[in-house]
């Protein structure tokens, strides 16, 4: 449904974009990552025809940005990263002429409005100035032209940026309803949406793609389950010592000092092993306490971290 | 022209949404209204004067409505638009930069020109809005006096097309600059220029000095105020209408280079 191929993007003598690629299949949502700064919403305002590429091919729907940028444009949905709207508008006034200028038929606006504004629970608020609404309302109204058309394409920039928690939790359930026969690529530099609602990652950094992968490759990929997490009450020094005597172990380090003498460790597996019960046995020999043990599992913030800074 | 007319009523409810065209209509009706009773008021004294002087009757010539009143009211009523009409047109691209709005709406299926157009038509819209208003001043001086219809009608289409050449270049000052302050500043500063370069063809080279008043507003505009539409001042509006709307769709084609 997209494919990108060795785009790059100057800014005068700035490269913002190095060349990247990738390809999103139709019914797929994409999670697109990177620190600020790293190029997602220059790719994405290529994508979406509001400027060209310096080199490279974008086909969107089939149709070549640069070359049919009309035909991308009537397919596409887009929310823009800081959502600007018109904030003189109200709210149904706003989404019919988006509506109409997107080329739905006079006769159906109507209709078309109404659901969308069902669809991103904006009835309420249909006759307010869109100045007035909070942000989370704004961001619903951005969503909501986007969709307004019913596109084959949705491109969403950072769509829970500046928002509050329950907010963000509300707007990432309007999008995951949203997946099914529209093809999504979604931009966030703060991740657990895209652990919940995409299949496929790309992660880009300074202009570059750093990796493409679904969420739990990425994770296992990078450190699979071979770490454990042990908080431990007793010597330091001793337990270090002892556990590193423990069969299938590699590697323990303190992770974290908590409090008194109890402390956190990370503990290297060898592969293949689960020394679970062995380092457990261990712990309770010498008398020590075992408060906590579990695998360590890391976040795709961790995951995303530790991809970027290893360069 | 369907996404035109969708821009061009968006465009023309926001003037009307916010102050702006309130504020610019009202200022331009009672500064041109004070400036029209001060004619007709001086229009009156000499008159009067001349109903007991001949000699002053003699001195104004002909004491002629059409002379004394209607030209100087247009003359007038054109230099309050040169104050007003960047006020209309400074936000028209500015404001669109400013909140980022231009960024959905030239993903959306238009083009640059449907935007453009509709941008500028609802502008003219709230102008001959402004127009249609000081028509009251010709419509007194018909009820109570006989001026000739002609150079009312013609003076009214020089003000158009000159208001609609303040309007274009107001457009292209506007997709500048993010900042509507200097929108309308830039737009000020050319206006003037091109009102007043003529004044500086008497200065130089006769050859040049043809070739700078004809650049210039003023002499174009004369001949309307007298009653006469002389192709070659309607060429030369259009081509300056034409001018600045074409410079700024290169502008914002550019913009879209640079990002
Ligand atoms: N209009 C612009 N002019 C110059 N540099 C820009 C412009 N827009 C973005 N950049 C630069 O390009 C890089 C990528 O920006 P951007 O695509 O906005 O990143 P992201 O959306 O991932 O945070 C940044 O270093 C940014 O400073
Ligand atoms: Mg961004």
């Amino acid at each position: 449904m997209i494919e990108v191929e060795n785009l790059t993007k100057n800014y005068g003598s700035y490269q913002a974009l190095k060349g990247i690629s990738f390809t999103v299949k139709k019914g797929e949502i994409l999670g697109f990552l990177g620190p600020n700064g790293a190029g997602k919403t220059t790719t994405m305002r290529i994508l979406t025809g509001f400027f060209p590429a310096t080199s490279g091919k974008a086909k969107v729907a089939g149709f070549d940005v640069f070359e049919e940028p009309l035909e991308v444009k009537k397919r596409i949905g887009y929310l823009p990263e800081n959502v600007p709207l018109y904030r003189d508008m109200v709210v149904s006034d706003y989404l019919r002429f988006t509506a109409g200028i997107k080329g739905i038929k006079k006769m159906d606006i109507g209709d078309r409005v109404r659901k969308v504004m069902q669809d991103c629970a904006l009835t309420d608020v249909s006759h307010k100035l869109i100045g007035e609404l909070s942000k989370g309302y704004r961001q619903r109204v951005g969503l909501a032209q986007a969709l307004v058309n019913d596109p084959e394409v949705l491109i969403l920039d950072e769509p829970t940026i500046g928002l509050d928690p329950k907010q963000i939790i509300e707007i990432r359930k309007l999008i995951k309803n949203l997946a099914g026969k529209r093809t999504i690529i979604l931009s966030t530099h703060i991740l657990p949406e895209v652990s919940m609602t995409c299949q496929r990652v790309v992660i880009i950094n300074k202009g570059e793609v750093v990796a493409v992968d679904t969420p739990q490759n990425l994770t296992s990929k990078i450190y699979g389950r071979n770490k454990l997490i042990i908080r431990i009450d007793g010597p330091s020094g001793d337990i270090q010592r002892e556990l590193k005597t423990v069969r299938g172990v590699d590697k323990v380090e303190v992770k974290e000092v908590m409090s008194g003498s109890v402390s956190e460790y990370i503990v290297d597996i060898k592969e293949g092993e689960d020394p679970r019960r062995w380092v457990a046995s261990q712990v309770v020999k010498n008398g020590w306490g075992l408060l906590e043990m579990r695998p360590l599992e890391m976040s795709l913030e961790e995951i995303f971290i530790k991809l970027v800074t290893k360069e | 022209m369907r996404n035109f007319y969708l821009i061009f009523k968006k465009e023309l409810k926001s003037y009307f949404t916010s102050p702006i065209a309130y504020v610019v209509i009202t200022i331009f009706m009672v500064i041109s209204g004070y400036f029209f009773y001060n004619i007709v008021a001086t229009f009156a004294t000499i008159s009067y004067q001349a109903t007991i002087n001949p000699m002053v009757a003699k001195q104004y010539g002909l004491l002629n409505v059409t002379e004394i009143v209607v030209r100087p009211l247009f003359g007038n009523i054109s230099v309050i638009m040169l104050l007003m009409m960047p006020l209309l047109t400074m936000r028209l691209f500015s404001e669109e930069k400013k909140t980022g709005t231009i960024e959905l709406l030239l993903t959306y299926p238009v083009t640059d020109m449907e935007v453009l157009l509709g941008k500028f038509f609802a502008c003219l819209a709230v102008f001959v809005l402004m127009l249609v208003l000081t028509g009251t001043y010709p419509l007194l001086l018909i009820i109570y006096g006989q001026p000739e219809i002609g150079p009312v009608i013609t003076g009214y289409l020089g003000l158009l097309v000159l208001g609609a050449s303040f309007i274009s270049l107001g457009i292209f000052a506007s997709s500048l600059s993010e900042n509507q302050i200097i929108a309308a500043t830039v737009a000020f500063g050319a206006l003037i220029f091109f009102w007043m370069m003529s004044f500086s063809s008497a200065l130089v080279d006769p050859s040049i000095g043809k070739i700078i008043s004809y650049i210039s507003f003023t002499d174009h505009l004369e001949a309307f105020a007298k009653g006469v539409v002389d192709t070659e001042d309607i060429i030369y509006y259009a081509v300056f209408i034409i001018l600045f709307m074409f410079l700024t769709l290169r502008i914002l084609e550019s913009n879209k280079w640079r990002g």
